[in-house]
């Protein structure tokens, strides 16, 4: 009885949080249930999972934009453009990979700090400001591709970024070791990081969840972390482009929970005028944000070059609503101060597997738009609705 | 037909918990200039505001009889229609609009389903000249002078053809000049047979235009002066304003230690330039450790603006003056700098600059003062929750838990956290704006409580204050503000209701 109220009682304070979980759960049960099990399939979730690479670190940092009031329409062409100069630095100009990556990541945080610069200080609305900037990179990248077309990429190095997957050192059953191994540790060290905040919390004398809840959550997580790289380890285990995107939110969530800035910027978000009366720097937070938002549409530009192994002329093209899109189903809400970066991953991961699902159906691409539109619209409708019960 | 125009019989009209009209009787004659006068939240804009039918009949109990009808006006567009015209203190034009648009938004001449811009612009110049505002009609309303501004309004109103025209505060922005030509434009009106009510809290204005006086105090009528009859003068309008028992919940406290000056001002002035005037003019002031100083005043004194020109301009004024705090002179450029030398501010408008109304209350008490709760950047999310349990131990907040969303809390509740807020960045000089506006008794008990222990400890207070009785209860010394400027020091001993009021309504 106790354990039953006390997860009741869970469930009502974080119904905000856990529905965007139950909504992931309830598409990929109906999908695998009408394809029958196609969809869970080991190809079927790695393919989708690199399809949704480009799309998720971008809504990493719009979200930490909507975070703070702010939008960002330029990260789509921005993401094209930076992406064929990568292809340029590699190609025409045959500069290692190593050199390449860090300075277009570097050149993304300039172009977005500038980005930044335009809503912040001189006080454009980011809406305006980043349309603008939006024109000026699609511009910018037909420049760069007019006389060559699609640049054609043939580092191997580069390219396995979004084709390539993690060394196996065996193959035990078809499964593959080495991944086997990093899920394995990855369930160790998420065991370990829960049992001792837990004791930590314990030491300060605060409450904590029950031993029974606490048990049931740390299997259950356990198990969905083990399951999944169960079913990668039956393919070709984690690809780069995985392992990318766990370290990009592995290192914002740990920015935007644990550290002063991360609180920084939800204060700025929830209330802008008490934000700056208690001391903090609006100017300041808003140009990191935007710095954040820019190397991450550079990091995009990569992947998806990487992924095509090539530089198109139409590359980025609707990336930045795609990832608005995927930032809103997460749970960001418009009004600010309120969504988290593991939301925005979620959010990308149902946006994905509904497209995914859809083509194994074969429901044409028309009706796909209306349905990721309805579910859009649902996600939002959602927010609102629990957001009036809060205030 | 009576002589009156309006009569307002037995209005009263509450809102949850408060009574803030009990049994009003109103009552304004043809032809002539009412002032209506009274403390802040005495009920004055509460009266207006069922008159002009904001608060729409129902919800009030009492009589509106306008013109020897019974009025039951269910929204402000019915007694637009009866013939009431009521202009706020808060302007209400379009900025970037013309004058001619603005004299007539919401109720454009027409053709036909078109509006008939030509025969608009014709009516309009017509209403100016009764203004005796001489700009053309074309001009956008950001380019005239807030004097020219509430003339625009005031053409507005006429151009609805009203016979009863309200005013609430209408020269407290405006300079001299400007007010002074307001004020014969309202008697030219009436020699036009046109009836006024004016709000106002400069009584020398008052005096000088006023047919009648009627003082309201705590939602009651008090008296009505005849000024034909030699009853309107200063000494007996304050009485009436004042005249209050004050309740003594004010905590005693004997023996306080009060030590050197630690913030000091000299000639100190800031310049608003979006309203392109001083909001605080040449003040001079110093606070002692261990002391409480009150800043009295009317609403729009300039009080909040002084604090935040002290607290690292938020604003961006342009500040002119010396501050020091402890004896070395200070150039704060932000609240960051300002919180770094030891002060504090907590907010008037609690809900609107003063907390993260959907955070927890853990983070926003540790939201002014991260580094207090991390180290390198890094939080202690634990450090965190004992720091906000301290809090809500010491300052009696009243929440289930530290995880409680702030904006579901009361106001007094509301209001500790802030303090809370604030009391954790460790202050030297705290300022309090209103810091029991719309709270309880039991919690503004407590937050008196609180001060005490404060000074104790060895801090200043600098409390601002719009309740004679808290300003007179808690304070060691008080300045008391008018028009941005400080109008008296007064001790103690000097101090009493009457005295205060007389310096914030020069």
């Amino acid at each position: 009885m106790e354990f039953y109220k006390e997860t009741k009682a869970l469930v009502k304070a974080n119904i905000r949080d856990y529905g965007m979980y139950i909504a992931l759960i309830v598409i990929l049960l109906t999908f695998t249930i009408m394809t029958n099990g196609l969809f869970m399939s080991s190809r079927n979730i790695s393919n989708l999972l690199d399809s949704a690479g480009y799309i998720a670190v971008l809504a990493v940092g719009m979200t930490l934009v909507i975070v703070i009031r702010h939008i960002d329409l330029s990260v789509g062409f921005l993401a094209g453009f930076l992406g064929a100069i990568t292809a340029i630095f590699l190609t025409q100009m045959g500069i290692s990979v190593w050199i390449t990556i860090p300075v277009i990541l570097l050149l993304g945080a300039i172009i977005g700090l500038f980005n930044g610069i335009l809503v912040a200080k001189i006080g454009i609305p980011s809406f305006v400001a980043t349309l603008a900037g939006m024109l000026i990179f699609r511009g910018a990248l037909l420049q760069v591709t007019e006389k060559t077309g699609t640049i054609i990429v043939r580092d191997e190095q580069f390219n396995a970024i979004g084709n390539g997957f993690i060394p196996s050192i065996m193959q035990i059953n078809g499964l593959h070791l080495l991944t086997l191994l990093v899920g394995f540790v990855g369930v160790l060290f998420y065991i370990y990081n829960e049992i001792s905040n837990r004791r930590n919390k314990l030491t300060y004398g605060f409450d904590v969840m029950s031993k029974g809840i606490f048990s049931v959550k740390l299997v259950l997580i356990s198990a969905i972390i083990a399951y999944i790289t169960w079913i990668l380890a039956g393919y070709n285990g984690f690809s780069w482009t995985v392992v990318i995107i766990i370290i990009v939110v592995l290192i914002y969530h740990f920015l935007t929970t644990k550290t002063v800035l991360g609180r920084h910027i939800y204060a700025v978000g929830s209330n802008p005028e008490a934000a700056h009366l208690s001391g903090i720097n609006v100017q300041k937070i808003t140009y990191i944000v935007f710095g954040s938002m820019g190397m991450l549409a550079a990091l995009s530009g990569i992947l998806f070059t990487s992924r095509l192994q090539s530089a198109t002329t139409t590359a980025g093209t609707l990336f930045e609503l795609d990832a608005i899109a995927a930032a809103y189903v997460g749970g960001v809400s418009s009004a600010g101060g309120v969504g988290k970066v593991t939301g925005a991953i979620i959010g990308a991961i149902v946006m994905a597997s509904l497209s995914s699902g859809m083509n194994l159906l074969g429901v044409g691409i028309s009706y796909q738009y209306m349905i990721r539109g309805g579910v859009l619209a649902g996600a939002v409708i959602f927010d609102v609705m629990t957001r009036k019960q809060r205030a | 037909m009576s002589d009156y125009i309006l009569e307002m019989n037995d209005i009263s009209k509450e809102f949850p918990g408060v009574k803030a009209l009990s049994n009003v009787n109103f009552k304004v004659r043809k032809g002539e200039i009412h002032c209506l006068v009274g403390e802040n939240g005495a009920g004055k804009s509460t009266l207006m505001k069922v008159l002009s039918g904001v608060y729409p009949y129902g919800t009030y109990d009492g009589d509106i009889v306008f013109e020897d009808q019974v009025q039951q006006f269910k929204e402000i567009s019915d007694s637009v229609k009866a013939g009431i015209g009521i202009i706020y203190q808060e302007l209400a034009l379009f900025p970037d609009l013309a004058v001619y648009e603005n004299i007539f938004a919401g109720n454009e001449v027409k053709k036909g389903p078109f509006v008939d811009w030509n025969q608009t612009i014709v009516q309009a110049t017509q209403i100016l000249k009764k203004v005796k505002l001489k700009v053309t009609p074309e001009t956008l309303i950001r380019e005239l002078s807030v004097g020219k501004q509430q003339l625009v309004e005031i053409a507005k109103a006429l151009s609805k053809d009203v016979n009863l025209l309200i005013l609430d505060e209408p020269t407290a922005a405006l300079n001299e000049d400007d007010s002074e030509n307001l004020l014969k434009l309202l008697k030219e009106l009436k020699s036009q047979g046109i009836s006024c009510i004016m709000i106002s809290h400069k009584l020398k204005e008052v005096i000088e235009i006023a047919d009648k006086v009627t003082i309201l105090r705590d939602g009651k009528t008090i008296c009505t002066l005849d000024a034909s009859k030699g009853e309107v003068a200063e000494n007996v309008i304050i009485k009436n304003m004042v005249g209050r028992e004050i309740e003594d919940i004010y905590p005693k406290h004997p023996d306080k230690k009060i030590g050197d000056t630690v913030l000091k001002l000299a000639n100190w002035s800031a310049y608003d330039t979006q309203l392109g005037r001083n909001v605080v003019k040449n003040i001079d002031l110093h606070v002692k450790k261990g002391e409480i100083i009150g800043i009295a005043g009317l609403m729009g004194s300039g009080r909040t603006e002084l604090a935040l020109s002290i607290f690292g301009n938020p604003k961006n004024y342009k500040l002119h003056g010396n501050l020091e705090i402890q004896g070395e002179p200070k150039v704060l450029k932000h609240t960051s700098d300002a919180i770094k030398a030891g002060i504090a501010y907590v907010t008037e408008d609690r809900k609107g600059d003063g907390l993260f109304l959907l955070q927890d209350i853990k983070s926003n008490v540790s939201a002014a003062h991260l580094k207090g709760i991390s180290t390198k950047g890094i939080l202690n999310l634990n450090e965190e929750v004992k720091v906000g349990k301290e809090y809500k131990d010491s300052l009696y907040i009243k929440a289930s838990s530290l995880e409680q969303i702030v904006g579901k809390l009361s106001g007094g509740n509301q209001q500790k956290v802030s303090l809370g807020k604030w009391l954790f960045t460790g202050p030297k000089i705290l300022i309090l704006d209103e810091p029991t506006r719309g709270i309880d008794v039991g919690a503004k008990f407590e937050i008196y409580t609180i001060m005490n222990q404060l000074i104790d400890e060895g801090m200043s207070i600098i409390m601002i204050s719009s309740e004679l009785g808290e300003v007179l209860g808690m304070s060691d010394r008080i300045y008391v503000m008018a028009n941005g400027a400080i109008k008296g020091e007064l001790t103690m001993k000097e101090a009493t209701q009457e005295t205060i009021m007389e310096l914030a309504t020069q």
